[in-house]
């Protein structure tokens, strides 16, 4: 049943010091409300159990693009569509783009946030692997002060986070330099627009001149509690050639690595697969 | 719907039209287009961001009005398909297309389709048939089997070709 909307508030801070301020003095009572692609859906049902909320889209502190030598920086407030318009970071973060073509449908895209689907943290969510790959780092404010920190240590449990109730996430920063990095994106689910994925599989790796693997990096959704930075699949890879004894034992790593369940969407068993395969996929196209 | 104590005041622009609403700031701009301003053109299909039907434009920018806290339109200049063509004016290219091509039948989705199209067609004025049923992925419709939506959006783009 829809939500009795007396009970909820909104309102709209006029400086990002000033929401701070709010979060500072009174915490736990206040929450983010950024595109509100999550949050009115929850609302719609009448099962979003926190009340307060402050509407952060209008602070230019947590918008923009910032490019410097060493990072991309991108505010909590970019969306999907700032994303696919922006030459730079398509090109640079290719897999980012390729999330964020497949996120919704366009209106979708127009309203939902990077930080937004961040900070909901559902394990199924479609930019957090490729963010994984690209070794992204979350900027948290607070009245008190700012603090990086790595994003694959953000997730903690399911819907559980590094983030205190008085904190807000700013920005997210990637590091440059990921020219030469062979890409792979896949989200599977049940049609192209609108779905929320089956499994969504994101990875990077460099070939050196020996034909070696390094720096390989797997990002995964929907196959554990969190999305999940599969590095003990990673240490198989390193140093090895992507040939068939490769594939089979990285594939078999990553199958006992990730701890996907049955949902509506698919099955736990489908989902290793599925894994297993994108995996195999990704190697035997490295080469080429 | 928005009968609520906390209303707050928030000011914008409705299909040309400066309004000043008193609203519970959580209230869905869907809610607020068709109850306080009486704009029935937005339908509600599932209130959930799935279906389109609801989609207005922001700011020139497509969105799901089922999923637009009316706070968050302070300041900001919204079309509904009731402005889609100006006042007294000829149909829109895209609406004169979806009748000549039958892109409607019961109409529900109708609204959202043609801001859909008109939103793809001012970004994107020259789009390929990948573009298109990107441009309307987000938007269900029940009754035609979208390709004579498909095709009254490309009769539609040779129409203004010249403006593109
Ligand atoms: C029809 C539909 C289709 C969708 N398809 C996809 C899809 O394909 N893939 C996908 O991954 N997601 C999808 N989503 C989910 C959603 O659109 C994304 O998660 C989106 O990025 C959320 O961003 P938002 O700004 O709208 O978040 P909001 O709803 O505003 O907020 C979500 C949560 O994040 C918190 N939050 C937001 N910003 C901040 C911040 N800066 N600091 C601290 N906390 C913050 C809020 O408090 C809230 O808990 C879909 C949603 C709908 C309705
Ligand atoms: S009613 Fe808004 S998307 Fe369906
Ligand atoms: S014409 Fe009936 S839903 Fe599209």
């Amino acid at each position: 049943m829809r939500a009795y909307l007396p009970d909820y508030n909104l309102r709209a801070p006029r400086s990002l010091a000033d929401a701070l301020d709010l979060m500072a003095r009174e915490p736990g009572v206040w929450r983010a409300f950024a595109g509100g692609t999550d949050l009115m859906v929850l609302l719609e049902f009448g099962a979003l159990q926190h009340k307060n909320f402050l509407s952060i889209r209008h602070l230019p502190e947590l918008r923009g693009i910032e490019i410097t030598p060493e990072h991309v920086t991108l505010g909590a407030l970019t969306t999907y569509t700032h994303i696919q318009r922006d030459a730079d970071v398509r090109r640079e973060f290719p897999l980012l783009g390729a999330a964020g073509r497949e996120t919704g449908g366009i209106a979708i895209q127009n309203r939902g946030t990077l930080g937004g689907n961040v900070v909901n943290a559902s394990p199924a969510a479609d930019s957090p692997p490729a963010l994984l790959v690209y070794d992204a780092q979350l900027e948290l404010v607070s009245a008190s002060g700012a603090r990086w920190i790595d994003y694959r240590n953000f997730h903690t449990g399911y819907k559980q986070m590094d983030m205190r109730p008085d904190e807000l996430l700013r920005r997210i920063r990637l590091p440059r330099a990921t020219g030469d990095l062979k890409t792979y994106y896949r989200k599977v689910g049940t049609r192209k627009a609108q779905a929320i994925s089956k499994i969504c599989f994101a990875a990077g790796a460099r070939l050196a001149s020996d034909g070696r693997i390094k720096d390989a990096r797997l990002g995964l959704g929907s196959v554990a509690p969190t999305v999940l930075r599969c590095a003990r699949t990673e240490d198989v890879l390193r140093d090895r050639t992507p040939d068939e004894a490769t594939i089979k034992a990285a594939c078999a790593m990553l199958v006992e690595e990730i701890a996907p369940i049955d949902d509506m969407r698919s099955t736990a068993q489908y989902r290793a697969r599925v894994a297993a395969n994108l995996l195999a996929d990704f190697l035997v196209n490295l080469k080429k | 719907m928005t009968d609520s104590g906390l209303k707050v005041d928030v000011a914008c622009t409705v299909n040309g039209a400066r309004q000043t609403l008193r609203v519970h700031p959580l209230a869905r701009l869907l809610d607020v287009l068709r109850e306080d301003l009486g704009l029935t053109g937005t339908k509600e299909g599932c209130g959930e961001g799935e279906c389109g039907a609801c989609s207005v434009l922001v700011d020139g920018e497509l969105v799901n009005s089922c999923l637009v806290p009316v706070l968050q339109v302070e300041g900001a200049e919204i079309k509904t398909i009731e402005g889609v063509s100006a006042r007294g004016a000829e149909l829109h290219a895209v609406q004169q297309a979806f009748i000549e091509c039958g892109g409607a039948q019961c109409g529900i989705c109708t609204p959202g389709m043609v801001l859909a199209a008109v939103s793809l067609l001012a970004n994107i004025p020259q789009p390929t048939d990948a573009d298109i049923r990107n441009g309307l992925a987000g938007n269900l419709c029940r009754c035609t089997g979208y390709m004579k939506i498909f095709d009254a959006v490309v009769r539609a783009c040779e129409r203004a070709g010249v403006k593109a």
